[in-house]
């Protein structure tokens, strides 16, 4: 089974054996993999039904949760990794999610999709209308992309929450990274992958 | 009447009686020195027994989970739904297991059987019985069928506390649990509920303490308001005001008390078809069983100790309308299971048909319920 890059890279971060919390986990491919090659243990969080379906069609454990809906129902402290693939934008908060994640999770893997890649900021800049991409496919009225953000915001959270980032990764929309993107990532990153701890 | 049988249905089915002489100690210190448990099953039991799966069944339910028992019948059994060649539970790939439980009315031990010491029906005197004392004649039943463990444990409310606890009691006889529209116990409201109805049962001048088949009667009024009550709390608001709105079976208003609307109607029709088909000590028992069932009050109320035992994976279902085991009831049980590390999904299904929407085929329950028993099958080999 061949991992989507973005998830490959991530898994790449997780420890085996570890406990893991996927936050949107779509149809449980990052979890499913963690389970076979990384005797990991973990649930994963979704709303979508048929992903719900997925998921346990892959035997993955998965739980129909509202992101929005916060991470009470999980202790301090109770998973080692807890992952965040491209919903960071999508939460009512995702600064108070952020920290929800640091509480459950002893380090957090987050990736987003970058508002200020040169595509978007040509896009905005030459049309005055909200971007619109293959990572960003949606109307602005009707996006669940209600809290966009660039690196730099990213990042400018992180120290005012005092969070370490541990790694960071830049990616294109085919997830794929590239020399001159690690050289100006703000511009030419499409998606960003951030591990961060407290 | 079915005019035939349907390609997906398990047919005709033949009830059988398992009869015990091994005395069973209760819960609440009384013993019974001999019972039966009436029985069905449906698909075929594999060489090495690992296919076989066990339905519990709720308040008013009974063995009789699917198929058809003449060509006369005018409907399937209660999960009929779910159980079949190419269902949910599918018939072809496992071999199902559905009793009358222990002070049932449909044919197992009950307060309607002879007490072999007076030679008169139990009525009262049959011992109040409690879900640990279901799955332990449960697990009776599948030593006399020969099964040391169930691929799957499945019920729902008062059906998928038995099945929660499987996993408590017998953790090691079973590979899944399923756990639909269920609570880890009864909130107050619910026990309230239930008192109305025993109080109902009880204050018919028919009852006779119980006794009241030693009088040739049944507490019919009684029993009839009972169900009425309970049958509303099964459904939701939405699904009342769909099926029946304010619609008149009347032709105008009549300005008296007798049913006029036709949720009245229907209301009486069900109890009226309840209270001649189930008996009322049954009830009262069934009743009280769901009052008591609490695993976590012995491990000092903390549900994720209790659940610790247990060694299953979990699917826990619930629907979105259901007041009477709401939602967040199931999330209770997850909850628990998360935090004791068990392997457990949830689903809470979009539904608009209340507490009885587990009964219901709805598309949504139906695949995630579906695609959860494929995978207990492929980890089974089966």
């Amino acid at each position: 089974m061949t991992l989507r890059s973005d998830l490959n890279i991530i898994q790449g971060w997780i420890s085996p054996e570890s406990q893991v919390l996927d936050l949107g986990c779509g149809q449980g491919e990052l979890l499913a993999f963690l389970q076979q090659h990384k005797s990991c243990r973990g649930y994963g969080l979704e709303i979508n039904p048929d992903s719900i379906v997925s998921c346990i069609e892959k035997g993955v454990n998965v739980i129909e949760h509202d992101l929005n809906d916060g991470l009470a129902d999980f202790k301090d402290q109770s998973v080692d990794t807890v992952v965040m693939t491209q919903a960071l934008q999508a939460v009512r908060r995702p600064d108070v999610l952020l920290e929800d994640m640091l509480r459950v999770g002893n380090e957090a893997i987050i990736t987003f999709p970058n508002f200020g890649y040169w595509r978007t900021r040509w896009y905005l800049l030459g049309k005055g209308k909200m971007p619109m991409s293959k990572t960003l496919p949606y109307n602005w009225y009707d996006t669940p992309n209600i809290h966009m953000c660039t690196f730099a915001d990213f990042e400018a959270l992180c120290r005012e929450k005092g969070l370490t980032i541990l790694n960071r990764t830049v990616v294109d929309s085919n997830h794929q990274e590239h020399w001159s993107i690690k050289r100006w990532p703000n511009l030419l990153g499409e998606i960003a992958i951030y591990r961060v701890s407290r | 009447m079915p005019q035939q049988i349907p390609a997906d249905s398990v047919g005709i089915v033949t009830p059988q009686v398992a009869r015990f002489d091994e005395p069973l100690l209760l819960r609440c210190g009384k013993t019974l020195d001999q019972y039966e448990l009436v029985y069905e099953t449906y698909g075929q039991l594999n060489a090495d027994k690992s296919n076989a799966v066990l339905i519990c069944h709720a308040l008013s339910g009974d063995h009789h989970a699917a198929g058809y028992h003449s060509m006369e019948d005018k409907k399937p059994g209660w999960w009929d739904a779910c159980i079949g060649p190419g269902k949910v539970i599918d018939t072809n790939q496992f071999f199902v297991v559905c009793l009358n439980n222990l002070g049932g009315c449909a044919g197992s031990t009950g307060p309607v059987s002879i007490n072999p010491e007076t030679g008169k029906a139990y009525g009262s005197d049959f011992p109040v019985v409690r879900v640990w004392d279901w799955v332990n004649s449960q697990a009776r039943l599948a030593d006399y069928l020969g099964i040391e463990t169930f691929a799957a444990v499945i019920g729902g409310s008062l059906g998928g506390m038995q099945a929660l606890r499987w996993s408590i009691q017998f953790p090691e006889r079973l590979k899944n649990c399923v756990v639909i529209a269920s609570a880890p116990k009864l909130s107050a409201q619910n026990i309230a509920f239930n008192e109305v109805a025993r109080s109902a049962i009880m204050k018919d001048p028919d009852f006779h303490d119980g006794y009241y088949l030693h009088h040739g009667v049944i507490p019919k009024s009684g029993l009839m308001q009972a169900r009425m009550l309970a049958h509303l709390t099964y459904l939701s608001d939405d699904a009342m005001g769909e099926k029946f709105g304010r619609e008149l079976k009347t032709d105008g208003i009549q300005y008296g008390f007798n049913p006029e609307f036709e949720v009245e109607s229907y209301l009486h029709y069900q109890g009226e078809k309840f209270s001649t088909s189930f008996d009322a000590n049954t009830y009262l028992l069934m009743t009280r069983a769901l009052d008591y069932f609490d695993p976590a009050q012995y491990t000092d109320n903390d549900l994720s100790q209790c659940l610790s035992t247990a060694q299953c994976k979990f699917l826990v279902m619930s629907f979105t309308t259901d007041w009477r085991f709401s939602p967040e009831r199931s999330e209770e049980i997850v909850d628990a299971l998360v935090d004791a590390d068990k392997d457990v999904s949830y689903a809470r299904i979009e539904s608009e048909k209340g507490h009885d929407a587990f009964l219901i085929p709805i598309p949504r329950y139906l695949a995630t319920f579906g695609a959860y028993m494929k995978r207990v099958a492929k980890e089974l080999a089966l």
